[in-house]
């Protein structure tokens, strides 16, 4: 079985595409950068692919609103493509504006099985950016490559967070049928809506969700800048403790499980 | 001109972040009666388009459909009236000024195939409760906008789109300077902004007498930007008298005087380049460059410090052949945000407003550039009122083999990047003079706003461009613009430039004025001919604009021309040499402080918690917060650390190449306070902070580059002048012993405010800016406490050292003994503590800086969760002190290393020579516990010093919420 290729999207504004890609490298994939342009001039190099992943940056400056002009351009030009990717196996990540491209573009939570934007990940209540490390939880969820039960310490860094439902029955929906795939814990490791643990202020703590085949995860915080041992803030503490450094760090999990998942499936 | 209207509105049952942030914001304006805000984002479209096409554009771009609902309003209707009981500001962009989000909903249109028309932003906030209309604007004016760029409108909204700006004077335009005496001279030189002084109009007035004609304006204001002090520095390269010796070039005699004696082998580039480069591993280089954005950030904070940042960014985009930006730091002086604001002088803002300015400016600058930014400190002090300091610095990565650059006659001049507009025009020669009360009106043409995502592309196409080898020389347009970046890179060569290809933001602009504008984000670069149809496809794959203005040829001459007419044709060698050397007057006499006589401190406790308390010491996690320090996923050691992350780190820690341990510490010392005694004192203790911090991180001394970066209130006072010098021998002594090389450095000297019945000038400032590689960042150390019994060893000596000191300006005092630098006993504390350090027997450093011995324990329990207990009879002194003394002394040369019980021997053996003792142990009862002996002095909560630490800045009211669990 050969590394799964990896397909790191490029755009303009994107910024942690060379963090994305080492990560998957370290994971034992096989991941390469696509400029938009090219994805775009010919969709059809969509399919050479097993992941594709939206970095974190602010694509296209990001001012209207984030995300939002990368994913109208995907939308226009390449929306059932991506769709036929995920039905015929692909798999997607997006990390912080990778993941609210993903949410604006529809394929996330996308329980419908159309692009539509059925949640939006909106201004932090704080009104302004912030950068911080948070504890989350991997909820039992339909994601077929996220483990369950893991509580994990990624930064958050971003200023629209507040992922938000279209109605109250939706939320319900993403907690009880399984999309939301990570949240928010509190310092007894407990769902929050409290500021520091939740960044945003999301109801329910969400901070990742997956769609309803488990093949897209979209993720607010950071494992891409979480993967190497060093990357954690406590890793002093660790060599303390155990004597010697950990191996990885907590965002390792989804890039090395991602890679499995393609590996096994192709 | 006539436009579309469309007013997005967060609907009524979701939260409005931005609506409750301008209630808050008018209420802390003192605005009375608000119930509730309400936000609207506004955009303009110009009227030619359709109606369906605007309602298509609003709904797919403009509106989120799950929160937001939008209005339309056709280009004829009038604004609609506030609802009863309401109000309404719109806050709009003045004409002119740059607008990046106008400028992504243009690029959103063409996305979308729509046509490509002029568009424009505004913000509306309607104001709900009883409030007074004109209350209401007043307290929009100074809390939600900034008049310079902004317009405040109430109950209205803009009419349509800003109209053109008008015909441009294309003509040559000559100025006569034959008959001009020297005061015809210097007023000339005043009125149109030049910044030359009477000889240097001289000088220029000689040149073109011996060529028989009159200068052209472009060509005067080509001679003005490049001979500005911002370009040519001419202070710190003219001759200084000084106590009786005459010193010729004072940077060359002194600063690069250092770097030349040490010639450390790690050194690949200094003083010749746009960033200093010394070496990093066997393949590659790391540069570092720090600039001064002071002027534009006193007017604007806002544009001015994220401007900075993007200027410094390009710096170091733009060095060697292509550095890859790594890194940011910021290190900001202000006057106290509690400041009255009826002690605020007219013409200034207030410095809550400033801060908050600034910091959001770093932000929505560095952020969106995917740059973290790592390291940095705030100083506040009451003169920095009308002249803020705002010091912004990047780190950058390059293969060393393509350190060096040189343009080829033959090669095409290419400008990258952003559209040239009347933004920033004379910034150069601004920089150069004082701020006055009126420069808030006057020097508006000064202000610039960034657009970090076109900088990003330039980036981004640069960096590919770099590695396909594609260009032999580059340069960013900093102050002085395509004058100053295509002067400096035809010296030796010559250049013919054919300005009517460069791309305008509008039209309107004069072949000078886009000569000399300092529009923000563009690069230069020198292209072989035969590289350049691939350099263009790269920039347009990454949908950069680059444009072909001109080519370097051989003759020395740099001429400019505008649609075949000759605007300027000059003697490079007279641009850039023609300058005649200043020889200036400097004298020191020394201030007549004194000691204060304090009686004994009866409340250790409450001492510590005022100290813990003040600006200068207190929490800077309000800001830290804002700034993005974990992109690019090489931070190895962050700004705040600790069991809850909240304690302050000393210095970054990065291991920039992914996979590789191999790693840079970076670090920062300042200390204005110190040069209101002795600049001298000032200046060396910038120094040992800096290598003090960087040490305690994991830092090598041995193989640490140094920058220096001036900032003085005048240097036309001898007084001022002599402080300078003196600051500067005691720097360059101290970097010999130390054997820390200056790499790289830059001045701004001109930081007075002319208030009406005063001039307010800045303490002289040196910020010293460390670097040092190290071969692997799990050799590195944070400051907070690791665990309980575990010993504090106190290196280092303790003297009766508190003037200028934090303990001092808690009693209102400022003292005499300033804290001065042994050279032998500090260059053996650093490598005394860094063996220590390398050789693993140390779990935590903190140096000890602004508080003192008290300061530096107090910091490294509150991040550990930890509490200690110190014996003060075994702190290593110089003569007998007292508790308060011992506690709060600001000596330099001082660190606290945790060692467990076990390692002592370890540490005691790297150490030898230097003074130190185990002055205590870190205990599980959360207490910070003074004794002498037995004796108990001082027992304080740790929880209580946090508090204390944590509120001066906690501009949100959210960081205490932890304090108590």
């Amino acid at each position: 079985m050969s590394s799964p290729r990896v397909l790191v999207l490029r755009a303009p504004g994107i910024n942690c595409e060379r963090e994305t890609l080492h990560a998957f490298a370290r994971a034992g994939g096989a991941p390469e950068f696509v400029h938009i342009r090219q994805l775009l001039e010919a969709p059809e190099r969509l399919d050479r692919f097993g992941v594709v992943a939206v970095p974190g940056g602010f694509s296209y400056g990001d001012d209207i609103s984030s995300g939002r002009v990368l994913a109208q351009e995907m939308k226009a030009r390449l929306g059932d493509r991506i769709l036929g990717f995920v039905e015929r196996g692909g798999l997607v990540l997006g990390i912080c504006n990778g993941f609210q491209v993903l949410v604006r573009l529809g394929l996330l939570p996308c329980t419908k099985n159309r692009l539509e934007e059925e949640v939006t990940l909106t201004h932090n209540l704080s009104n302004h950016y912030e950068c911080r490390w948070v504890t989350l939880r991997t909820e039992k969820s339909r994601c077929t490559f996220l483990p369950a039960g893991l509580t994990l310490r990624w930064p958050a860094a971003h200023g629209e967070g507040r992922l938000v439902a279209r109605d109250a029955n939706l939320q319900k929906v993403l907690l009880d049928e399984g999309y939301a795939a990570l949240r928010y814990v509190d310092d007894r490791g407990q769902p929050t809506e409290r500021y520091p643990w939740n960044p945003n202020g999301a109801p329910l703590g969400f901070a990742g969700l997956t769609n309803a085949s488990g093949r897209v995860l979209g993720v607010m915080p950071h494992p891409d800048r979480s993967y190497l041992p060093t990357h954690m803030p406590a890793w002093r503490r660790t060599v303390l403790d155990r004597g010697e450094l950990a191996h990885d760090g907590d965002g390792m999990v989804v890039f090395r499980e991602m890679v499995r998942v393609a590996k096994a499936e192709s | 001109m006539q436009a579309w209207r469309i007013d997005v509105v967060v609907r009524p049952d979701q939260q409005d972040p931005m609506g409750d942030a301008a209630a808050r914001a008018l209420r802390s304006a003192g605005l009375d009666g608000i119930e509730s805000v309400r936000s609207r984002r506004g955009y303009l479209l110009a009227a030619e388009l359709d109606e369906a096409k605007v309602r298509l554009f609003a709904r797919a771009v403009l509106c989120d459909p799950v929160v937001d609902d939008f209005v339309v309003h056709a280009p004829t209707a009038t604004a609609p009236a506030p609802a009863p009981g309401s109000h309404f500001v719109a806050v709009v962009p003045r004409p002119g000024v740059t607008d990046p989000v106008a400028h992504s909903v243009q690029k959103a249109l063409v996305d979308m195939g729509l046509p490509d028309v002029a568009t424009g932003t505004y913000r509306v906030h309607d104001v709900r409760g009883r409030v007074d209309a004109p209350a209401l604007l007043a307290a929009a004016k100074k809390s939600l906008a900034n008049a310079v760029v902004q317009d405040v409108l109430l109950d209205a909204l803009p009419a349509g789109l800003p109209g053109s700006v008008g015909r441009a004077d294309l003509a040559v335009h000559t100025i006569p300077l034959a008959n001009l005496d020297r005061t015809g001279l210097e007023k000339l030189s005043k009125d149109g902004g030049l910044a030359l002084d009477g000889a240097e109009m001289e000088a220029i007035q000689r040149h073109f007498q011996t060529l028989g004609r009159a200068p052209t304006r472009m060509e005067l204001e080509t001679l003005a930007q490049t001979w500005s002090e911002h370009c040519k520095h001419k202070t710190l390269t003219g001759n200084v008298q000084f106590e009786g010796r005459t010193i010729t070039n004072l940077l060359k005699n002194t600063i690069a005087h250092v770097t030349h004696t040490l010639n450390r082998d790690f050194c690949v580039s200094v003083f010749v380049d746009n960033a200093g480069i010394i070496r990093f591993d066997d393949e590659d280089s790391v540069c570092i460059k720090v600039e001064t954005h002071n002027r534009p950030s006193a007017i604007e904070p806002f544009g001015g410090a994220g401007t900075g940042v993007g200027g410094v960014i390009r710096d170091v985009l733009g060095t060697g052949l292509g550095a890859r930006p790594i890194a940011n730091t910021d290190v900001f002086c202000f006057a106290p945000p509690e400041m009255r604001s009826d002690q605020v002088p007219p013409g200034c803002l207030h410095p809550l407003s400033v801060l908050k300015g600034v910091v959001a400016g770093v932000r929505d600058y560095g952020n969106p550039m995917g740059i973290p930014t790592v390291n940095g400190s705030v100083h506040f002090d009451e003169n920095f009122v009308g002249n803020p300091l705002v010091y912004v610095g990047n780190v950058g990565i390059l293969p060393t083999a393509r350190a060096k650059k040189q343009a080829h006659g033959g090669d095409v001049i290419v400008a990258l990047g952003g559209r040239t507009g009347r933004d920033g025009i004379h910034g150069a020669t601004f920089s150069s003079l004082a701020l006055h009360t009126e420069s808030e009106t006057l020097s508006s043409g000064a202000v610039q706003i960034g657009d970090p995502i076109t900088e990003r592309k330039v980036m981004d196409a640069v960096l590919r461009c770099a590695d396909e080898d594609l260009f032999s020389a580059i340069t960013d347009c900093g102050a002085g613009g395509f004058s100053s970046a295509i002067g400096e890179m035809s010296e030796g060569l010559g250049a013919v430039v054919e300005l009517e290809a460069a791309p305008l933001k509008y039209q309107g602009l004069a072949p000078w004025e886009i000569w000399i504008s300092e529009a923000q984000e563009r690069m230069v670069l020198a292209v072989p001919k035969e590289k350049l149809d691939r350099l263009l496809a790269v920039c347009r794959e990454e949908a950069c604009e680059a444009t072909v203005l001109g080519m370097f040829t051989g003759d020395n001459r740099l001429v400019v021309k505008f649609g075949g007419t000759v605007h300027a044709d000059m003697d490079l060698h007279f641009l850039h040499k023609g300058l005649p050397p200043r020889t200036l007057q400097a004298t020191w006499t020394p201030p007549a402080h004194r000691e204060p006589a304090l009686p004994p401190e009866k409340d250790i406790g409450r001492a510590l918690l005022a100290v813990m308390a003040d600006h200068a010491i207190c929490s800077k996690e309000w800001i830290v917060r804002q700034y993005d320090h974990e992109v690019q996923a090489a931070s190895a050691g962050k700004p705040l650390c600790g069991v809850r992350e909240d304690g302050p780190s000393d210095a970054a820690v990065l291991a920039p190449k992914l996979g590789s341990a191999r790693g840079v510490v970076l670090s920062n010392g300042l200390n204005p306070r110190y040069s209101r005694i002795d600049p001298a004192a000032m200046a060396e203790c910038a120094l040992d902070e800096a290598m003090r911090n960087l040490v305690a991180a994991g830092g090598d001394p041995d193989y640490t580059a140094v920058l220096d970066n001036y900032c003085w209130g005048s240097t036309q006072d001898p007084q001022a002048l002599g402080e300078l010098v003196r600051a500067t021998d005691a720097l360059c002594a101290l970097a010999l012993t130390y054997r820390t090389p200056f790499v790289s450095g830059k001045d701004s000297l001109h930081n007075e405010f002319k208030a009406k019945d005063r001039t307010i000038r800045i303490p002289g400032c040196i910020l010293v800016t460390a670097m040092s590689v190290i071969s692997d960042v799990r050799n590195t150390l944070s400051t907070d406490a690791k665990r309980a019994g575990s010993l504090l060893v106190l290196v280092g000596l303790t003297k009766d050292e508190l003037g200028g000191s934090v303990w001092y300006k808690t009693k209102g005092e400022l003292g005499r003994n300033v804290p001065r630098v042994d050279h032998a006993l500090g260059a053996a504390v650093l490598r005394g503590v860094h063996r220590a350090i390398a050789a693993g027997c140390v779990l935590s450093a903190h140096d000890l800086s602004e508080g003192g011995l008290a300061a530096a324990a107090a910091e490294m329990c509150i991040g550990g969760k930890l509490g200690a207990s110190l014996d003060l009879t075994a702190v290593p002194t110089q003569g007998t002190l007292r508790d308060e003394q011992v506690l709060f002394s600001e000596s330099q040369s001082r660190l606290l290393l945790e060692v467990a019980p076990d390692r002592l021997a370890d540490v005691r053996a790297n150490l030898h020579e230097v003074p130190f003792a185990v002055i205590g142990e870190f205990t599980t009862a959360r207490d910070l516990v003074f004794h002498r002996a037995r004796a108990p002095i001082a027992k304080v909560p740790i929880a209580d010093l946090e508090r204390a630490w944590k509120r001066p800045l906690d501009l949100d009211g959210t960081l205490l919420q932890e304090v108590s669990r």
